[in-house]
């Protein structure tokens, strides 16, 4: 089996996130780092590999990004992947969820997977849809937030919970599965793997390598715009207390409780 | 003029909220830019009767296309919407948000190369376009999504719609035959809606003591059922303690959950995803005890405390009862 990882790189968690005022898009700036979410997949690739049920000849880390998003799939290689491929193209600045499942698509054509797993969603964008529309254009069955994947006499087993509780659902190979955080309990990367990431194979590919029609991309090729972000209905900010004494803490919750009859 | 295609969840003979809540907003749209608001439904025919289907009329569609398939799966629904937008021309579809909602809307975009937009919280039309707002950001700013092409995708964001009865009639019911496309077919529900826990109501509850992963262990929930109890109220759930097996999913607040509006929702623990958030976000009063000063939740609470929950739950649980007692 070969397993494909869709990772991506996003804004570090701790730094403030913000728009461009002149796109209102994302600010792409500042501090980047592996989306926290990929790591669960990446993780679930690896469980598989080392669960012995199917061999697994290669896990192979993609992603799509600007030239610094190399340094996502070191961090996806020290976690276990085998080797690297990074689309990056200035034509692909600005592209929508669609023409991003598209590009992805493309490559991952290339790689013929027999599973392409990514994580529920990314960190900065709060979108769980990429896994769809990936899965559209490959031809493949797929499946979101999974939280339990096994595989069962060539086919995958998956759990998830959906809108009237917990459903379990039988998948086909090849197939596209992004998975929820609570699929696992990511590894940390040893200070070895961390070291020898920039030794394993990394292929850089542009639009055309890949095969993509560049009016499919890019602002241009995109069907959804993005406009110039406003501010939300101001809400007023409640009062926050920073817990010293817990005793008059609690004192005061109780007394703001008791203000609005609540006890 | 553009004419609106909404997907309509149902499960166990009867619709979903949102489902119905963007009936009522395609309606209105619909309205707005000219056009009618069809709905469609995929299922099993024998729990989609005539009469079942034609209600949708009641929130404001005009015609319900019916599609034999399988239930609870997001790509026969693709198949089956974009038979029906290429037939139709509809200019947009919409979603109530939920689950099937993404992945229907994700696939359709792919397939029909439309643009989508996911956690919408308004539309407007201007002439015959809908324009959509979507917050980002942990919702510290909104943007807006123009569409071009043929086709604008829009899915809602959990309870972003309210549920309206136009008085309208009986919609029109049309049966599609789909013919699906092989992918779709090879992924098989084996098991649906299986409730993990026991059975608990909190949407009755006035008072809703929640837990998430902060608690640090399943045997945290006690310090919330400890204070529930001294509050009279019932104890929730996020979505990442339930999974992990900690709370029952009967208890469960937000995107694939419950969502509620008690008097008073005491959050212990929880960051306050997007996720969660929308299951509870309209709660009357609102108080949150997380040790992350940096915690979203602190963003929409109107009370919130930065400290250790260990140390502060047990004291307040006192504090409480010694409160009603006195």
């Amino acid at each position: 089996m070969k397993i494909c990882v869709l990772v991506k790189e996003v804004p570090d968690a701790a730094v403030q996130k913000r728009l461009d005022p002149a796109t209102g898009r994302m600010d792409r700036g500042g501090e980047k780092n592996l989306n926290p979410y990929d790591t669960h997949a990446i993780e679930a690739a690896m469980q598989i590999k080392e669960g012995g049920v199917v061999p697994v000849e290669e896990v192979v880390a993609v992603t799509m990004g600007p030239d610094s998003a190399v340094r996502a799939l070191h961090k996806a290689v020290s976690l276990g992947a085998d080797r690297s491929v990074h689309l990056t193209d200035a034509a692909l600045s600005g592209s929508d969820v669609n023409a991003t499942g598209y590009a992805l698509a493309k490559v991952l054509e290339r790689e013929q997977p027999d599973l392409v797993l990514l994580g529920q969603q990314s960190d900065d964008g709060e979108c769980y849809t990429i896994g769809a529309v990936v899965a559209d254009h490959l031809h493949m069955p797929s499946l979101t937030q999974v939280v339990k994947l096994d595989v069962e006499d060539g086919k995958l087993r998956c759990e998830r919970q959906a809108e009237y509780g917990y459903d379990t659902v039988a998948v086909e190979l090849p197939a596209v599965i992004s998975v929820g955080d609570a699929i696992n309990e990511p590894r940390y990367p040893s200070l070895k793997a961390i070291m020898g990431a920039k030794k394993k194979p990394l292929d850089t590919l542009s639009t055309s390598d890949a095969g993509i029609e560049s009016a499919r991309v890019g602002v241009e090729g995109s069907k959804a715009q993005w406009t110039a972000a406003k501010a939300p209905p101001a809400k007023q900010a409640g009062q926050i207390i920073e817990d010293e004494d817990t005793n008059e803490t609690v004192e005061k919750i109780v007394a703001w409780l008791d203000e609005r009859k609540l006890i | 003029m553009p004419s609106i295609l909404v997907y309509v969840l149902h499960y166990d003979g009867a619709f979903n909220k949102n489902s119905l809540g963007a009936v009522s907003e395609g309606a209105k749209l619909a309205s707005a830019i000219g056009g009618e608001c069809h709905a469609i439904v995929v299922g099993d025919k024998a729990g989609l009767s005539d009469e079942l289907c034609a209600s949708l009329g009641g929130y404001g569609a005009t015609k319900v296309f019916r599609a034999e398939g399988p239930e609870g799966l997001a790509q026969p629904v693709v198949d089956a919407m974009a038979q029906v937008i290429r037939a139709g021309g509809h200019g947009y579809a919409l979603f109530g948000g939920g689950l099937l909602g993404f992945e229907i809307g994700a696939g359709l975009a792919a397939r029909l190369d439309a643009g989508v937009a996911m956690e919408i919280t308004a539309v407007r039309a201007e002439g015959s376009k809908l324009i959509a707002e979507r917050p980002i950001l942990g919702d510290s700013a909104i943007s807006e999504i123009h569409y071009k092409g043929d086709l604008g995708i829009i899915i809602s964001r959990l309870n972003a719609f309210e549920i309206r009865e136009t008085g309208g009639g009986a919609a029109a019911v049309e049966d599609v035959a789909v013919e699906y496309s092989p992918w779709s077919t090879k992924a098989t529900m084996v098991q649906r809606g299986e409730q993990r826990g026991e059975q608990v109501n909190i949407e009755d509850a006035d008072v809703l003591v929640a837990g998430g992963r902060g608690l640090g262990k399943a045997e945290g929930f006690q310090l919330c059922e400890d204070l529930a109890g001294a509050l009279g109220g019932a104890v929730a759930a996020t979505r990442a303690v339930v999974d992990a097996g900690w709370y029952s999913y009967s208890a469960q607040i937000g995107q694939t959950g419950k969502s509620v509006a008690p008097k008073l929702y005491l959050a212990a623990g929880i960051s306050g995803a997007i996720q969660h958030k929308v299951g509870m976000q309209n709660s009357e009063n609102i108080v949150a005890i997380n040790k992350d000063a940096n915690a979203p939740i602190f963003e929409f609470s109107d009370l919130g405390i930065v400290g250790d929950l260990n140390k502060i739950l047990p004291k307040l649980t006192e504090a409480v009862k010694a409160k009603k007692g006195g």
